[in-house]
């Protein structure tokens, strides 16, 4: 259940980072979602020979223990990987806030309790300017407070803050609804791979 | 919520899939009819139906193959060679043991079916319209194409489907994509979405669904429609849909699977009922001139940053970030992009790798040779593309001219599988992504048409495909 995360950000400004960023092809052979964590960002965060980059965000002092991703523009844009969120929250992570957030990466995080956080313009100016600022995010109110004292909210799919706040499993929440999934079925044309809708 | 008056194509298949339909407080119940599987996305999915003693609730509904990890080397597909890369290898053997388990119908290794889950669907005749469509892949927009709403979801979603044939979800958006006016010579559906990507941006689908409509898309054949579909995702949109007309029902007909008899006559009648009414309304509208486009090729590291071939490297004022995409192309604003040398040319993935895509790589290459030192690699779509190259003789001017002719998969498109472009190398690619290090790490990824690549690949060089066609 996650209702309150208070965090310093890491900043990472770039527009468009997409899930072959966050988490490269080459890692996608695994069948667990463990373990991810190691390869977040490799290909920015190692140079070829294995070798951290010492500029790099991640690997900077300052970034250790930060939970609060903060990206530009649609964030994890791209594949369908849930790998991406599988890695950022194995890292650590456990909020990404950006101006605008790529659909299949905001439903596959959400789906893991790692917490897409649309902002403004403005507010996204403002994380960008203070790196390393202490935020809370309040998942209840759907507030985040900025270090400055000022707080600012966002919307979040009322279901997705439902199951988050409450620890809701949407399989189960699905599974039950199987009755009305058979009715469907039995009066709907879906009667099997020849057949047509 | 289903509602009176003119409807739009998506509104008519999402409403005849609610089986609840959404509130404020909970997304709609939408039915799936249609769930393909492949081995990435999955394994985890199986293990929460294991975890969670559950069955496959329709597996009739279901269909699993393998593309993504695999070689697309002969020996190693059907000699028993070991696939190079020993995870990919355990990830292949892992569906198999899932498929069998769960009593999923495996279109394995071997099989004369097997290929790119986009290029199986259709081909079967799995892929019909009105039909909802998913898979663990984002390029699940292809099937839109057939007038189905189709989209890409994440392993959690995938074990969702497998357990309850269906999801949650929040109704998206729409976006009309009107395009008028005829396609120039040398100039294919794959120029066309590229340049539309450049215009919408890769942001500048979220939330929607688009449907290309217009005279220009109605005069498409069903690969250039699933060419255009596919890459919906890389303006960030949700699916991209056609709507269902006589190509659509002459494709369907001839497939395999699909209905017979007065099953079909009933089917096609349900599906001419499919398209957008006149006066329904869209979220947005946009309007393209088909006449005006060239052919194009991607010089950045996302599949917005488009040009003309023709054209100079744009100038992207002060952003950061446009200065780092074109460092680590090594490309210069302002400067052409003709000319420039190439090591690797790919012709294959979900978006170019149907017969129709082979014709048009061979059309170029017949009777020439690739340049000096450039590498080429043709990879089929499916077995089916594959024999259906070799009956007309495709394979031999690939051959001949040079290139490496493979079995079917996602190959250097996403490069899981062994299939990698080296670090700093120049690949031009008829796939969908150019994003950093997508064809291998450090790799430099130019998309193009099959036309374009061909061209590129014979003369070494970034190359306008007309002037090979009317030599």
């Amino acid at each position: 259940m996650l209702k309150l995360i208070r965090s310093r950000t890491v900043v990472m400004p770039a527009d468009n980072i997409d899930t072959d960023q966050i988490i490269p092809a080459r890692f996608l052979t695994t069948t667990t979602r463990t373990g991810l964590g190691r390869h977040l960002f490799t290909d920015w965060r190692y140079a070829p020979d294995g070798t951290p980059r010492p500029e790099f965000i991640l690997n900077r002092p300052e970034s250790a223990g930060c939970r609060v991703l903060v990206g530009g523009r649609n964030f994890g844009c791209g594949s369908s990987r849930e790998h991406a969120p599988w890695a950022l929250l194995d890292f650590g992570f456990t909020a990404v806030i950006s101006t605008e957030i790529a659909d299949i990466f905001r439903n596959n995080a959400l789906k893991n309790g790692l917490l897409p956080v649309v902002v403004d313009g403005q507010t996204s100016r403002w994380l960008m300017t203070h790196p390393g600022a202490e935020v809370t995010i309040d998942l209840e109110s759907l507030t985040l407070g900025l270090g400055s004292g000022l707080q600012v909210s966002f919307e979040l799919e009322a279901f997705a803050r439902y199951c988050l706040l409450n620890g809701v499993d949407e399989l189960g929440f699905l599974l039950q609804r199987l009755p009305q999934i058979e009715a469907y079925e039995h009066a709907g044309p879906s009667s099997g791979m020849s057949g047509t809708s | 919520m289903a509602s009176a008056g003119p409807k739009t194509l998506f509104q008519k298949v999402w409403e005849r899939h609610e089986v609840v339909p959404e509130t404020a407080d909970t997304p709609a119940i939408l039915y799936i009819d249609l769930h393909l599987v492949h081995e990435v996305t999955s394994p985890q999915a199986f293990d929460e139906l294991r975890a969670r003693n559950l069955p496959v609730r329709r597996k009739d509904l279901t269909i699993a193959t393998l593309d993504h990890s695999t070689s697309t080397r002969t020996d190693q597909v059907f000699g028993g060679a070991p696939i190079t890369v020993d995870s990919a290898a355990r990830q292949v053997h892992q569906l198999e043991a899932n498929c069998a388990t769960f009593q999923v119908e495996l279109l394995g290794m071997r099989s004369p079916r097997r290929g790119i889950v986009h290029v199986i669907g259709p081909e079967l005749g799995l892929t019909q319209p009105g039909k909802t469509v998913v898979c663990g892949d984002s390029h699940t927009s292809t099937h839109g194409a057939f007038g189905a709403l189709a989209f890409g979801i994440g392993t959690t979603e995938v074990g969702h489907v497998l357990a309850t044939q269906c999801l949650l979800q929040r109704r998206p958006r729409t976006l009309s994509i009107d395009v008028s006016g005829r396609l120039a010579a040398g100039v294919t559906a794959k120029d066309l979405i590229l340049a539309i990507i450049g215009r919408l941006g890769v942001a500048g689908g979220t939330g929607h669904v688009i449907e290309y409509r217009g005279e220009t898309i109605r005069a498409l054949d069903m690969d250039e429609r699933m060419t255009v579909c596919n890459m919906s995702i890389e303006a960030g949109a949700r699916a991209g849909m056609i709507a269902p007309d006589e190509t659509t029902y002459a494709y369907v007909r001839d497939t395999p699977r699909a209905p017979r008899g007065d099953e079909w006559e009933r089917a096609v009648a349900s599906w001419r009922m499919l398209p957008t009414d006149p006066g329904a309304q869209f979220d947005r509208q946009m309007e393209f001139d088909a006449a005006a486009i060239e052919p194009m090729i991607t010089y950045g590291t996302n599949p917005g940053m488009t040009m003309p071939i023709t054209g100079c490297v744009p100038r992207g004022a002060d952003d950061p970030m446009f200065a780092r995409a074109l460092a680590y192309m090594g490309l210069e604003a302002g400067a052409p992009l003709r000319d420039r040398p190439v090591n690797v040319v790919f012709v294959g993935s979900c978006t170019n790798s149907r017969l129709s895509d082979l014709r048009s790589a061979a059309r170029v290459l017949r009777g020439r040779k690739l340049a000096h030192g450039v590498r080429m690699l043709v990879v089929p779509g499916s077995q089916q593309v594959k024999a259906a190259a070799e009956a007309e003789g495709l394979h031999r001017i690939f051959i001949e001219a040079g290139a490496d002719w493979r079995e079917s998969g996602c190959s250097m498109c996403i490069g899981m599988n062994g299939d990698t472009v080296a670090r700093g190398e120049y690949s031009v690619s008829t796939s969908n992504r150019n994003f950093e290090g997508r064809q291998g790490a450090g790799s430099r990824t130019l998309l193009a048409s099959p036309l374009t690549a061909a061209a590129c690949a014979v003369r070494g060089r970034i190359t306008d495909p007309r002037e090979l066609l009317n030599e």
